[in-house]
């Protein structure tokens, strides 16, 4: 008799099954997912068809969220715990988030990393940015049939340290497994370039929702290299709704804004700006809560005119990115459009003229870098035959050093350095007798450190006392291929040795994942069937409103006895509603549908009946 | 900057257990035999970054997401190992001084400062046209392609220095020269960015 093989736990038996990873672009406005399927990426869409998750977290009383649509849904009406561009206050304190007195937000300052306080409790961004990684993961995970071995999770290229390590805390709170932290210029220059089998250098230019990247890449056969990247993290599609908005008000100049007419009109300045991408004007009209209506017009002139010194702001990284790669404009073969901000007719305008070419709009701008990121997902998970895969070489945006005497920056590792890298760099006491060492590790271009970001401190103990000057200690840096640091200190006569992952002023501790992670166990079941009884709810309003209205409008289509019924039907619905049990609500809802479903079709008569009378449709309105 | 403080990348976690990990490389090479490439000035360009592709392929981390922890460590320090080595060889003057140190000879002994009281003249003059220069991108521009130049003259010493008359001492006066332009290049660049912002 044969014996039967039992593979080890974990291990698959199937040498050449297909591993199941995907590709996330973890956007400020919006999120996707794709992977790839027979050989080709695709974006996984929602069980609706929508292939894009708005980036926008709500918080309920009773702990529970919405995510996407369904929180976008109550953005007006619930906008201090409906919480939206969350990207750009991951790895942030607040003094660096741009216009926070714009956001109705009640935002705690706590070293670090901003929080914000909502009705369920104070969230991080690493938790509201989990929420949306965690909906991700569900979408694809019922979608492909199985559980993921690991994600491709795409950031700009222009995050530092602390973004980076808040970006991978996210994913292990959503209970991720991590394949790589991919730049999404670079996530979108592999889409690309395999698209079109590209060969040669080539820029490219992605302006999203709240970041701005400018990556030069040299695109040949198996090989991505990029040589040179910059960017503005607090830059994107968001200024160019915040200058809509200044605009609006100072045109209206209506009375101070509650939040919830804020957030109407930033969504108004938003929808008015993608309005003008395809139309020589944008009409902008909103009832305030006040009562006050705003009305105006905004030309595509005035727009240009309002967001011009963004546009220069997004040309003066381009040319630093060119000058650290040591090309020029002529080299550039082709400039790659990526993010949803550059269909702007501005920034086309202004990107075309730099290079002095038309800008490739041909790939989904939205699309692009979840495709990009769930190509190199599949190479990684190590779904492709050795030969037909490629190699990727990025690197470092933003120079890494330690603060020397007089708070000047000692630069160890300089921007632009192809990852992983490390180096390792002498220092020496100060003072006489010194047996410590404070070593502040610091990121940015800066001479000062009051002028770069503070990535963390630790101090080198037990160096043996000697004069000023005779110890030797070295410090080595080491970049890892996530682009994240970690630093060690060793004094080289004695020994003595200190090491720190760059993570304690910005990131989240183990142990504090670890017990989010918990919570968020324990809590997933409640917190999955919460949000589904909350949904039921929200659609029984919905129908109790509607199927009211149609009465109100047309109860002369009814008979006694069938206005009888619905009426019945409607109170059903009304106590399952107030009620705790889903499929109570589910049973009354259908029951509605059902019994006006005649009362629908006779509305339907009405109204066709009525408009080919020709009469207005004010006229209809009883 | 970096240079000036003697860094050199770490190696102190070399794995003296080759054979354990045999994709990896021979932390006991240095950067021309890591290549392949005979020790000298005069490189094809083309031929590093091919020897640089073709190693980066083997080692790097992208290769091993399923591997052992050891394995993924080695993997990071090879990877590593060759970034530097290629960051080194590819730019001229990080290729000489590395060339000198093979040789034993240190660019910036103390004792060997002192340059010669013409370049140090030369050296305040052209300072003085960068400042005189600065706000004004296209006389920045003119100095940039000047200085260019004689660099180019410096580099084609050193070539023949050290690849045709092996005279480390001259080579080394060069190089601190070179030194001293390549900061001056810089500094010409920094002017020219802050002149277009």
């Amino acid at each position: 008799m044969a014996l039967l093989q039992i593979s080890e736990p974990g291990l698959s038996a199937e040498p050449h099954q297909h591993r199941l990873a995907v590709g996330i672009d973890l956007g400020t406005t919006n999120s996707l997912v794709a992977t790839v399927r027979s050989g080709i990426a695709v974006v996984l869409n929602d069980a609706e068809g929508h292939p894009l998750l708005p980036s926008i977290v709500r918080y309920l009383p009773d702990g529970s969220t919405a995510v996407g649509y369904a929180a976008q849904r109550d953005l007006a009406r619930d906008p201090r715990n409906t919480i939206v561009s969350v990207k750009r206050f991951m790895g942030r304190g607040l003094k660096d988030v741009a216009y926070a007195e714009n956001c109705p937000y009640d935002f705690l300052d706590s070293p670090g990393m901003v929080q914000l306080r909502t009705c369920a409790g104070v969230k991080s961004p690493v938790e509201v940015s989990a929420q949306i990684l965690a909906t991700l993961r569900e979408r694809a995970e019922r979608s492909l049939g199985g559980e993921l071995v690991g994600a491709v999770i795409t950031v700009p290229a222009y995050f530092d340290d602390a973004q980076r390590q808040a970006t991978k805390d996210a994913a292990r709170l959503a209970g991720m497994n991590v394949l790589r932290l991919l730049n999404e210029p670079t996530a979108a220059a592999i889409a690309y370039g395999l698209d079109n089998a590209a060969e040669g250098v080539y820029a490219v230019f992605d302006l999203g929702g709240g970041t701005f990247d400018i990556s030069i890449l040299r695109l040949s056969k198996g090989v991505f290299e990029v040589l040179a990247t910059n960017g503005d993290a607090t830059l994107g599609g968001d200024d160019f709704d915040h200058r809509v908005f200044c605009w609006i008000v100072e045109q209206a100049r209506p009375a101070p804004l509650s939040d919830e007419d804020t957030r109407l009109l930033l969504t108004e300045a938003r929808e008015a700006k993608e309005h003008l991408t395809y139309h020589a004007e944008a009409r902008i009209t909103a009832r305030l809560g006040t009562g006050e209506l705003i009305d105006s017009t905004m030309p595509q002139k005035t727009f240009a005119e309002v967001t011009r010194t963004l546009v220069q702001k997004t040309m003066v990284p381009v040319k630093k990115a060119l000058r650290d790669a040591g090309m020029s404009v002529e080299d550039v073969k082709g400039v790659v459009m990526v993010g949803g901000a550059t269909r702007m007719p501005q920034i086309q305008q202004a990107v075309a003229e730099y290079f002095n070419q038309a800008p490739l709009n041909n790939l989904d701008p939205d699309k692009v870098v979840a495709l990009g990121a769930a190509i190199q997902a599949d190479v990684l998970a190590g779904n492709r035959a050795a030969g037909d895969d490629w190699l990727l070489l990025d690197v470092i945006p933003l120079s890494l050093g330690l603060e020397t005497m007089g708070g000047l920056v000692e630069r160890v590792i300089p921007r632009n350095s192809t990852i992983p890298y490390a180096r390792a760099q002498e220092f020496t006491t100060f003072k006489d007798g010194q047996t410590a060492m404070a070593i502040h590790v610091v990121q940015g271009e800066r001479e000062l450190v009051s002028d770069c970001r503070s990535l963390a401190r630790f101090e080198l103990r037990g160096i043996p006392p000697m004069v000023a000057g005779a110890a030797r200690i070295r410090v080595t840096f080491q970049v890892d291929a996530d682009g994240l640091l970690s630093v060690s200190a060793r004094e080289a006569t004695t020994g003595v040795q200190s090491s720190i992952a760059v993570k304690p002023s910005y990131g989240l501790s183990d142990a504090q994942i670890a017990q989010m992670l918990q919570d968020s166990v324990t809590h997933s079941g409640e917190d999955a069937q919460a949000r589904a009884l909350n949904e039921q709810r929200v659609e029984a309003r919905r129908m109790v409103e509607a199927v009211g209205a149609a009465i109100e409008a047309d109860a002369d289509l009814l008979t006694a006895a069938e206005l009888a019924e619905i009426r019945h039907a409607l109170d059903t619905l009304n106590a399952a509603a107030q009620g705790n049990d889903r499929s109570a609500i589910m049973l009354a809802l259908e029951r509605v549908n059902k019994i006006t479903e005649p009362f629908a079709a006779r509305r339907m008569d009405r109204s066709i009946h009525r408009a080919l009378q020709g009469k207005k449709l004010e006229d209809m309105k009883i | 900057m970096h240079g000036a403080t003697g860094a050199t990348v770490s190696t102190s976690c070399v794995y003296a257990a080759q054979g354990l990990f045999p994709r990896m490389i021979n932390f006991q090479h240095n950067h021309f035999e890591l290549f392949g490439l005979q020790p000298k000035f005069h490189l094809e360009l083309t031929e590093l970054e091919r020897a640089y592709r073709s190693l980066q392929s083997r080692v790097h981390p992208d290769k091993f997401v399923h591997a052992s922890d050891a394995e993924r460590r080695a993997s990071m320090q090879s990877a590593t190992q060759v970034n530097e080595a290629y960051r080194t060889l590819k730019n001229p003057l990080a290729r000489a001084r590395y060339l000198l140190a093979l040789h034993h000879v240190d660019v910036q002994s103390e004792n060997n400062t002192a340059m010669p009281p013409q370049f140090l003249l030369e050296q305040m003059e052209w300072r003085e046209a960068v400042e005189a220069a600065e706000d004004k991108p296209d006389e920045l521009a003119a100095l940039a392609l000047r200085l260019g130049r004689e660099m180019q003259e410096q580099y084609a010493q050193v070539e023949r220095h050290l690849d045709l008359e092996n005279s480390h001492a001259r080579a080394a006066d060069s190089v601190r020269k070179l030194m001293f332009l390549e900061r001056l290049s810089e500094e010409i660049r920094d002017a020219l960015e802050r002149s277009e912002a």
